[in-house]
């Protein structure tokens, strides 16, 4: 036997031994938001593994593209985004130097989650960057409503199967059981909520449209004065005469923005600043969908609980 | 249900329009009747065929008109009852779709335009820079090419004209774990050559990669590139090999067309916290230069050789990510110039720090010391600082303080300024 027969037996015997050893392993995951990661890891269960890039307490449309992200990607067979650009600043070269064509824009192994969901704030009309950083594809942040969780969970669960046939029913069951808890949860933070139905309160980042429409909250204003540009004097005194004028008790703050304006606009109105994680990890009580909600909807009921009492 | 009135309603229409004149000039006369021809002979008989004919048709109208009324009641019904009682609760709202096609624009490569315009205030009595000038307008183009391959170019276009910066093609996902690009490329020699000026964290570029490096704009070439991970269960491993045209900056020069350059790069990278990361490199280049020719003949047939190591520290704590961070760099370089007198042995290096302390402004320092590629007894040093304010993610303002020692006898104090804008397509951030 030759070194060429050698060689032609081994590549044989790696292309016959390869495929058949992937379906034993478990499908390697990799979300860009632990959100995504969280709802994988409902779906996919004990037959894939989930990794999640950016970390929840910290600004997704700001993430760094670190080599070793390079590293996570090459190893994934799923990628799964948020999209509508909220990565468009870090995700392309991490993908381009992946040397992985799974996970390229368009091959099978890329599912945008945002597909399907309902997407809030699709600009219409002419959009310049004198708008500040608007997303052309419509409002990010889109998880923040159960429903779109729901429609993300399907999304993934259908992309699952499409990897792993044979556990089609096992994911389609995963599926059923978190459809299941979403809709009990939901029943729950909407009835928790309803008392202040079309309360109006202000925002830092525009995170929040998909949260505040589902929860029947009224946002009336921003602290950033462009989405992306931070507080200018100017605005910050509009904001607070607005506030005084429509008697908003509530600022929502994202755990990654600094505190300061926020907290200056709350002592010129007597509103109260609530640092509200968009993201699942954003604080440490937020380990999942569930956690994230609970927290958020609880913080922001009682802070409105307070408020009213006062 | 609907569809089915409407089928029936449509066959009736048919019906009716089939029994118009068209149909009932070509059908037969009914067996018994006399044919005109026939007629002819007897005017009473024409008489009473014309009457019999515009009976019939009298019937005919008769009956397809009241067809006609009890179809149209029956649709005014159907109608009325869809209208009043929607059995069926609304739809949910239809998905949102995919990004809009916006028509055959949706091919079009991502287009952005990079705007640099740099002043200078001081003296420098080596190297002096134009009060003020639009230093360069970057136009760049990226698309993907197909399943296999993507586009870059980067078009530059200053005073002396324009010029392609870079322009290749990349191959993400060829089989062996390998990236392939082939085109004019800034070379990956230690860490910043390979930068575009507008994402340097400086208006100009440190003394040494000005001296040694290739001058101002540093080491471009047509070249085939190849750069593949190398596993391991430690970091982040990464060797790049090139094969160059050999004619790049001041440093390589390709005398005969055999006279191609090499590179190599040895790239190591460990996160060793969330917040901080260490990024080191090592880099090898090889090739001719000009220094051995006379007249048109290249008698000499020297090379340069440079070799480099680099070395980038950043600390981003993630929470805070926005607002502050540090990087530290430094980048040492050896060259070996071979010329009539012999070899020289110059050597440079840099150290920088820059820290971003308020969510739009980023402060930092440089030192600069470096020999120069021929005649390394001359040493020139520098220092710098540097403050920049970004009003958004799409502009920046900087202005750079930088005093200069050449050749340890003239000195030069500059103050450079710098404004740059984007506009287009928005691109990846820098790492």
């Amino acid at each position: 036997m030759n070194t060429r027969s050698v060689a032609l037996f081994a590549l044989a015997l790696v292309t016959v031994t390869g495929p058949a050893m992937a379906a034993d392993q478990k499908l390697n995951v990799v979300t860009t938001t632990e959100d995504l990661a969280s709802i994988a890891r409902e779906v996919g269960g004990d037959r894939i593994t989930v990794e999640s890039i950016a970390r929840g307490y910290q600004d997704p449309h700001f993430v760094e593209a670190k080599p070793s992200f390079i590293l996570k990607l090459q190893k994934a067979d799923l990628l799964i985004v948020v999209g509508r650009e909220l990565e468009v600043g870090w995700l392309p070269p991490l993908i381009q130097q992946s040397r992985n064509a799974k996970v390229q824009v368009g091959a099978e192994g890329y599912l945008d989650a945002s597909q399907g969901v309902r997407i809030l704030d699709i600009p219409t009309g002419q959009i310049t960057r004198a708008m500040g950083d608007v997303h052309p594809q419509g409002n990010p942040h889109y998880w923040l409503d159960p429903e779109n969780g729901r429609a993300i969970a399907t999304s993934i669960s259908d992309k699952l199967s499409q990897f792993r046939p044979g556990d089609r029913a096992y994911f389609a069951e995963r599926l059923a059981a978190f459809g299941a808890r979403l809709t009990e949860a939901q029943k729950r933070w909407i009835a928790q909520m309803a008392p202040y139905k079309g309360t109006k309160i202000v925002t830092y980042h525009r995170s929040f449209p998909n949260f505040a429409d589902r929860f029947g909250l009224d946002i009336v204003g921003y602290v950033e004065p462009r989405p992306g540009i931070p507080p200018s004097p100017g605005h910050t005194l509009d904001l607070i005469q607005e506030m005084k004028r429509q008697n908003i008790k509530l600022i929502l703050v994202e755990p990654y923005f600094d505190l300061k304006t926020p907290d200056s606009i709350a002592r010129a109105t007597g509103a109260t600043v609530l640092v509200v994680p968009p993201s699942v990890g954003g604080v440490k009580e937020a380990t999942d969908v569930f956690g994230l909600f609970d927290y958020g909807v609880t913080l922001i009921v009682n802070a409105l609980k307070a408020a009213t009492a006062k | 249900m609907r569809q089915l009135l409407m089928l029936q309603l449509v066959v009736a229409l048919l019906a009716l329009a089939g029994a118009d004149q068209p149909a009932l000039a070509q059908e037969p006369p009914p067996p018994g009747s006399v044919s005109p021809q026939g007629a002819s002979a007897d005017p009473q008989a024409l008489l009473r065929e014309i009457a019999r004919l515009r009976q019939e048709l009298e019937d005919v109208r008769k009956t397809y008109g009241d067809r006609l009324t009890a179809l149209e009641a029956q649709l005014t019904a159907v109608v009325a009852s869809q209208t009043a009682a929607p059995a069926v609760p609304p739809a949910p709202e239809p998905p949102a779709p995919a990004a809009p096609p916006a028509s055959s624009k949706v091919f079009n490569p991502d287009v952005a335009v990079i705007g640099n315009v740099m002043g200078t205030a001081g003296s420098n009595p080596v190297a002096p820079s134009p009060a003020l000038e639009l230093h360069e307008a970057e136009v760049s183009f990226q698309a993907v090419i197909d399943p296999y391959a993507r586009a870059d170019f980067f078009v530059s276009f200053r005073e002396e004209g324009a010029s392609l910066e870079e322009g290749y093609i990349t191959f993400p996902t060829i089989p062996g774990g390998l990236l392939l690009k082939a085109g004019q490329l800034r070379m990956p020699f230690g860490k910043t050559n390979a930068l575009h000026p507008h994402v340097l964290p400086w208006p100009d570029r440190p003394l040494v990669m000005r001296n040694l490096v290739g001058g101002d704009d540093g080491l471009a070439d047509a070249s085939v590139s190849v750069a593949r991970l190398i596993p391991n269960p430690w970091f982040f491993l990464e060797l790049t090999g090139e094969v160059n045209r050999g004619q790049a900056g001041d440093v390589f020069s390709a005398n005969q067309a055999s006279d191609l350059s090499y590179l190599a790069r040895l790239r190591a990278y460990q996160d060793i916290t969330e917040s901080t990361n260490l990024d080191v490199g090592t880099s090898f280049a090889m090739g001719h230069n000009s220094a051995g020719i006379v007249g048109d003949q290249d008698l000499g047939r020297f090379t340069t050789r440079l070799y480099g190591v680099d070395a980038t520290v950043r600390y981003k704590p993630l929470r805070r990510s926005i607002y502050r961070s540090f990087v530290g760099r430094t980048e040492l370089v050896w060259s070996r110039r071979q010329q009539f007198e012999g070899v020289q042995p110059a050597f440079g290096y840099y150290v920088s720090g820059d820290y971003q302390f308020a969510r739009r402004w980023y402060t930092g320092l440089r030192y600069d010391r470096s020999d120069r590629a021929d005649d390394a007894s001359v040493l020139d040093t520098g220092m710098a600082a540097v403050l920049t304010f970004w009003p958004s993610e799409f502009s920046q303002l900087r202005g750079m303080y930088r005093r200069t020692r050449y050749a340890q006898s003239k000195t030069a104090n500059e103050l450079l300024f710098q404004l740059q804008f984007a506009i287009g397509a928005h691109g990846a951030h820098p790492f």
